[in-house]
């Protein structure tokens, strides 16, 4: 092993350069055209459904595309963070159903609309630090299981506390406003969702907590040896998560003006599959808001379409569920460009 | 050399369950001076370094930082008290940029009363500094604003190394910093070396190059299974008697 280390390893170098440089062109090509594949795809579902049903883009049927897609996308945009800190939070949606119920308790001692909100955020952000906390001073191996433990009890809390109904009717005026009001032809809804998307925007691009997670999820071990607090980056994303899930819980009891022990169910699949078709890494470390999301809308938009055409909802699942098969191998195809870049890099040297 | 050691490690033991990995290890390091550390594979160079960075804590023994008793048990408290690390496996974020990799884990930004996980970032500021940091260090790299991970190995750990030397102020170590490189890009990564001894630095230098511990090295530790078995002036009279402490083979 001493003597390895004095021969020479850089006799490749100065072969073949003009090839390389053709090679490498592809290559950044590739990597540039599959980081705008989601949106090209859903500009094409959206052309492609426009023609089958010109009812499509009318201005009350976008106005619903959005105010249906609200919820998954505000919860996805929390779930984007989990991811790209190489996690996975599968309790949101039983969160929030969490969080409508304890808001519809609050709302039965009081009609007060911030203290209605109060509460919802409040138990989607504790169940959030719940999960983070667990997972991280716990010691476990992955956030899969505590995550699963939640959504369980959560569930099974939701239930209990709602007495068994599975609606509980009445909301304040101010939630329906913003879960069901519409301002200038727009759903309220939407607002809150680009109010999230810009908190989330500045958190991530503008803060040091932002650059925290990203360098949490490309590098755990380093960030360590950087002396980040990974622990509490960690901690805070996945309250960020809940807190998220407790806006949709708002939203969503906002539009029913009702809360409910089943609502937000399988809504950790299509948070997660939001993230991953919006053209995210599920390996963590890459991915941004757009991503959350171009998906949510992605998912959106197929639904209504196939709503519209009439199409039998296990039909919606087979399609999401092709996109994800999609999306996940443009990840892997990411991956292998990236390898070619670098291995093009070391001969260019 | 007759000055007081700017880091001394006293009899430091380090368990990982049933692995004793160092056996009350006990070094100095001078500032202005680079120190070989070598052993051979497992013999335990990492695990000192990694007691020394404040990613493990010793079991026992202690560690002195200009004479004080000094808590590094975070990296975060290592970093601060001036000790810098080139970490065996580079410790890059693929997924960010070279000075996005720079400046991680100490950001610049605002305002100073925030706590530092909520402050923003000057990134223009960050960018700046780091392109002109590596700008004078040599280090060419294909592009600026691209992810690490587009990198040649030869480029990360000019990376790594720069983000080091740009840090330093008391101690720099450096775990097998030449082990991925040509000869070309090796030379380079020693001139940083020479650089940041230069400028007053304690050097602490990890290889298993023979060559460049002669080359640059006033004084070499070896290490075997965690025991420190030898120290001397490595010079090509006694390579072979270096070589034979490493191996622990008897000359
Ligand atoms: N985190 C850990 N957990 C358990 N055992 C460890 C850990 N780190 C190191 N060891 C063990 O401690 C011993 C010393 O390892 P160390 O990495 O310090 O050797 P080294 O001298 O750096 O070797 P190399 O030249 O291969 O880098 C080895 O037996 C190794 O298996
Ligand atoms: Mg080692």
């Amino acid at each position: 092993m001493l003597a390895e280390a004095t021969r020479d390893p850089d006799a490749m170098s100065g072969t073949r350069a003009s090839e390389d440089r053709a090679g490498t062109a592809a290559v950044a090509l590739g990597l540039r055209l599959l980081s705008f594949g989601p949106i090209v795809i859903l500009a094409l579902l959206v052309l492609a459904i426009s023609l089958l049903t010109p009812n499509f883009l009318k201005p009350v049927n976008i106005g619903n595309i959005l105010a249906q897609t609200a919820v998954i996308a505000i919860v996805a945009m929390g779930q984007q963070l989990v991811i790209l800190t190489r996690g996975i939070d599968l309790s949101v949606g039983a969160n929030l159903a969490l969080a409508t119920v304890i808001g519809g308790l609050v709302f039965r001692v009081s009609d007060s609309a911030f203290l209605v909100i109060l509460a919802m955020l409040a138990t989607g952000t504790l169940v959030g630090f719940v999960n983070g906390a667990v997972y991280v001073f716990g010691r476990l191996p992955h956030p899969f299981i505590i995550t699963l433990a939640t959504l369980s009890i959560c569930r099974g809390l939701a239930l209990e506390l709602s007495i068994n109904h599975t609606t509980m009717r009445g909301m304040p005026a101010g939630v329906n406003y913003l879960g069901e009001t519409s301002s200038l032809g727009v759903p309220n809804s939407f607002f809150v969702v680009f109010g999230v998307a810009l908190l989330v925007l500045v958190m991530m691009k503008s803060m040091v907590w932002g650059r925290w997670t990203y360098a949490v999820g490309g590098n755990p071990k380093a960030a360590v040896e950087m002396g980040i607090p990974v622990k509490w980056v960690l901690v805070s994303t996945y309250a960020f998560a809940g807190l998220c899930a407790g806006i949709g819980a708002v939203v969503l009891s906002g539009r029913t003006g009702a809360s409910s022990p089943l609502y937000g169910n399988l809504l950790e699949l299509d948070t997660i599959a939001a993230v991953i078709i919006g053209g995210a890494s599920f390996l963590g470390g890459r991915g941004h808001l757009g991503h959350a999301l171009v998906g949510a809308l992605m998912i959106g938009v197929i639904r209504n379409a196939l709503n519209l055409l009439n199409v039998d909802v296990f039909y919606q699942m087979i399609a999401i569920g092709l996109i994800i098969v999609l999306a996940v191998e443009a990840d892997v195809l990411r991956n292998h460009l990236e390898g070619r870049a670098r291995t093009n890099q070391a001969r260019a040297q | 050399m007759s000055a007081a050691p700017v880091l001394s490690v006293r009899d430091g033991h380090k368990r990982f369950g049933a692995v004793h990995a160092l056996k009350g290890v006990s070094l100095d390091a001078y500032r202005g001076e680079v120190l070989a550390l070598l052993g051979d594979n497992g013999a335990g160079k990492s695990t000192l370094v990694r007691c020394i960075s404040g990613v493990h804590a010793l079991d026992e023994g202690e560690i002195r930082l200009d004479g004080d008793v000094a808590s590094l048990s975070t990296p975060a408290l290592a970093r601060g008290a001036g000790i810098e690390t080139v970490y065996q496996d580079l410790a890059l974020f693929d997924n960010l940029t070279p000075a996005q990799n720079f400046y991680c884990g100490r950001e610049l930004a605002f305002p100073k009363w925030l706590p530092r996980g909520l402050r923003f970032l000057r990134a223009r500021e960050m960018d700046r500094e780091a392109a002109s940091v590596i700008d004078r260090l040599k280090v060419r790299l294909p592009r600026f604003d691209a992810p690490v991970a587009l990198m040649s190995g030869g480029q990360r750990q000019a990376i790594a190394v720069a983000r080091a030397t740009v840090f330093a102020r008391k101690v720099v170590i450096l775990d097998e910093p030449t082990a991925a490189l040509g000869v070309r890009e090796s030379r380079k990564v020693l001139d940083l070396v020479r650089q940041l001894r230069d400028e007053g630095n304690a050097v602490i230098l990890i290889t298993h190059n023979m060559e460049h511990v002669i080359d640059l090295a006033d004084r070499a530790v070896v290490l075997r299974q965690g025991r420190k078995v030898g120290e001397l002036k490595p010079e090509r009279a006694n390579q072979q008697e270096l070589v034979s402490l490493i191996v622990g083979a008897e000359a």
